[in-house]
């Protein structure tokens, strides 16, 4: 088959692979119909995101028809179309039971070295290095799903594949993201990045009844698509300074929590302080550039919450402990535990509170996963969201 | 949560072969006083009566056997002191050989019966101060481990599972199979490098439904080893914590280098990684595998990662 493979930093190539097939009782193959490029593939695609092998297959974001099932799976049937979440999850284990499918304590089988770096291991990943399990990713003709009594989900036919496909990873992570700032009644949240994970944590907000929502970013396409898709205010961080809007937007009490939905390659107004982390991630002294999350800490009222769903690897410099510590903040964090909001944000399409496929701006076949690639990084041709269509 | 018992086993527990040493220094101070007490009738005996030097050489030699016995006997160091005696019996032999250079006819006869008889006693003596040696530096090899995880399944549940000994194979990666004699007695089979095999008989020493299970391999295995499994209920309601306890000699040479290998450079890792599997096998039914680590988890695995991607059809 056709499969994206890494072939270095900043290189994919669309490559033959053999077929995958059914290695575990609870397996199934799924004929990949839609896949989408995350924003976190470019972590990988940049070679941020250590234990990449040559030829690892790619994505985390896809969705199909099931073409075969082992001998445990009979929830689903060869024909059923389903999306699948990003996170392997075994639905057995502690963590599984208490809905943490993202730290299922058995899907990566390389636990191990995961252990070594963040001192226990989360769940594995679809094509997201070895680190997370080394499992070949979805931006492929096929792929092979574990636990596929558990994870994924059937999608109705009237649902379209651009709907779907969202709830993979990017339209559960920015609910999450939202979700975890509790957010009452005129509550104010401010959300930094306006990817897709950003755009559907400020379209999420809005559905949990934030009274106002604020998207800082500095492409104004980006900022754009957050105006008219979620009815939010927006700061382009180019040309104003965040901090200092922020206050005046909200009378000096900062937000009431603060969504950080960039991650580990930040970007920053100032040339220096970004060529300070530029600098000390060039050369591994800090793998991480986290001015969004510096920011969110000073910028979040005292006492509100700072909600992380932008990824992270390894370690950070400059971390504002002080005014975490003596401000009160509350921090929550995950990757997304998407099994346990497939159900609900599907019926939420179904009754049409949100179309996620907003954030779409490019289709195009997978032999063109190289070119996706590029102008994704490369912010082209307002580029937020690239779906491969296989 | 109780802290796990040290499971004993006789060959790495027991004192080292206690039985031999202590005979040779009841020996040592039988001869000693014997010479000291009556040189004159033992020059006689050995044949050197007609040398005025014999009564004082004996009685060194008497005062040396008191030293070795004493030795010996106190059980400090008793390989050091084993090979004294080789030491002395060279000694022995040595001066045998010269009053026996210029002596005929009956003393002739008795000094090469004494020669014969301490010939005897120094192959003992070299046996023993050998054995000692190895002994020692077999319990010097032990590897101790405690490692513990936690599944989320009753304590009966993960007991029915391990008390199974034919299912140990499932989980513990360097098992090729085990195979139950009876409710007690098991033949263990492990893969070794290289297509070799080291096989063992071990029998269930204490069997307590649902809390533990205690097995230690039989006497002669070339493995020594002993291990105990608990079960104690995990704090919130969480499962079971399977704390594992594991004891084994490799032995020395080539067969103790295929153990050593067998296990690693980090045989702790291992025995964690198999713990994983048992966690995998009982909450989530199978081992976890994925492209880059199709045998499912082993640290020895994730240093030669593949690319993730399918296999081809010839590793399938």
């Amino acid at each position: 088959m056709k499969a994206t493979a890494w072939m270095g930093a900043d290189t994919v190539k669309v490559i033959d692979v053999p077929d995958p097939t059914i290695m575990n009782a609870r397996d199934a193959i799924v004929r990949v119909s839609t896949t989408a490029i995350c924003g976190s593939d470019l972590h990988l695609y940049h070679g941020y995101i250590p234990a990449m092998r040559k030829g690892d297959i790619l994505g985390h974001e896809f969705m199909g028809e099931v073409v075969e099932v082992g001998p445990q799976v009979r929830n689903l049937k060869p024909g059923d179309r389903v999306v699948v979440p990003f996170p392997i999850a075994c639905g057995h284990c502690s963590s599984c039971q208490r809905g943490l499918y993202s730290v299922c304590e058995n899907s990566n089988p390389n636990a191990g070295i995961a252990e070594k770096i963040m001192g226990h291991s989360p769940a594995g990943i679809f094509g997201y290095s070895h680190l997370l399990g080394g499992y070949a990713g979805g931006q492929a003709e096929y792929a092979r799903v574990p636990f596929a009594d558990v994870g994924p989900l059937k999608v109705p036919d009237e649902i379209p594949d651009d709907q779907a496909v969202m709830l993979a990873d990017v339209f559960p992570t920015g609910y999450m993201g939202a979700e975890m700032c509790d957010i009452k009644p005129g509550q104010v949240i401010a959300i930094w990045g306006a990817g897709p994970v950003g755009l559907l944590a400020a379209a999420s907000a809005r559905l949990l009844g934030a009274e106002r929502v604020i998207v800082i970013d500095r492409f104004p396409y980006r900022l754009r698509l957050a105006a008219e898709h979620t009815d939010a205010e927006t700061i382009n961080y180019a040309d104003v300074d965040v901090l200092d809007t922020l206050n005046e937007m909200t009378a000096g009490r900062g937000p009431d929590a603060c969504i950080d939905a960039v991650g580990l390659e930040g970007h920053h107004g100032n040339t220096a302080m970004y060529a300070y982390d530029r600098a000390k991630q060039a050369t591994r002294t800090e793998t991480e550039r986290p001015f969004a999350l510096r920011e969110a800490i000073l910028a979040c009222r005292s006492g509100g919450v700072v909600s992380v769903v932008g990824a992270y690897g390894g370690f950070v410099d400059k971390f504002p402990m002080g005014a975490f510590m003596n401000r009160s903040l509350v921090m929550r964090t995950g990757q997304c535990h998407v099994q346990r909001y497939t159900r609900p944000l599907l019926d939420r399409i179904q009754r049409g509170e949100i179309d996620p496929s907003f954030i779409v701006s490019h289709r195009m076949p997978l032999r063109d996963a190289p070119k996706g690639y590029k102008i994704f990084q490369k912010k082209q041709d307002d580029c937020t969201k690239v779906l491969l269509k296989v | 949560m109780s802290r796990v018992e040290t499971v004993l086993l006789p060959e790495l527990d027991g004192p080292a072969s206690p039985i031999l040493p202590r005979a040779l220094g009841l020996l040592s101070l039988a001869l000693g006083v014997g010479a000291l007490a009556a040189p004159r009738p033992l020059a006689r005996l050995a044949g050197v009566d007609d040398s005025p030097a014999a009564q004082a050489v004996i009685g060194a030699v008497g005062a040396r056997e008191l030293v070795h016995g004493v030795g010996l006997l106190s059980g400090r160091r008793p390989v050091g002191w084993a090979w004294t005696r080789v030491a002395g019996d060279a000694l022995d032999l040595t001066l045998l050989g010269r009053a026996m250079a210029d002596r005929r006819g009956e003393r002739r006869r008795r000094l090469a019966l004494t020669t014969a008889a301490i010939a005897g006693i120094t192959a003992l003596d070299l046996a023993t101060a050998i054995a000692s040696g190895r002994a020692l530096r077999a319990r010097a090899r032990v590897i101790r481990m405690e490692i513990a995880v936690t599944v989320n399944r009753s304590p009966a549940e993960a007991y029915r599972f391990w008390r199974d000994m034919e299912n140990l194979p499932r989980f513990m990666a360097h098992l090729e199979s085990v195979r139950a004699d009876d409710l007690r007695r098991s033949h263990w089979v492990a893969r070794g490098p290289a297509g070799r095999h080291v096989e063992w008989d071990a029998e269930i020493i204490d069997d307590q439904p649902n809390r533990s299970i205690t097995w230690r391999s039989l006497p002669g295995s070339r493995v020594a080893n002993a291990g105990r499994v608990a079960f104690v209920p995990a704090p919130g309601d969480r499962g079971t914590e399977v704390r594992v306890q594991l004891r084994y000699a490799p032995p020395a040479g080539a067969l103790g280098r295929a153990v050593a290998k067998l296990f690693g450079e980090e045989p702790e890792q291992q025995v964690r990684d198999d713990l994983r599997r048992f966690k995998q096998v009982l909450e989530a039914g199978e081992v976890v595998r994925s492209d880059g680590s199709p045998n499912g988890i082993s640290v020895r695995q994730q240093a030669m990662q593949r690319p993730a991607q399918p296999l081809p059809r010839s590793r399938r």
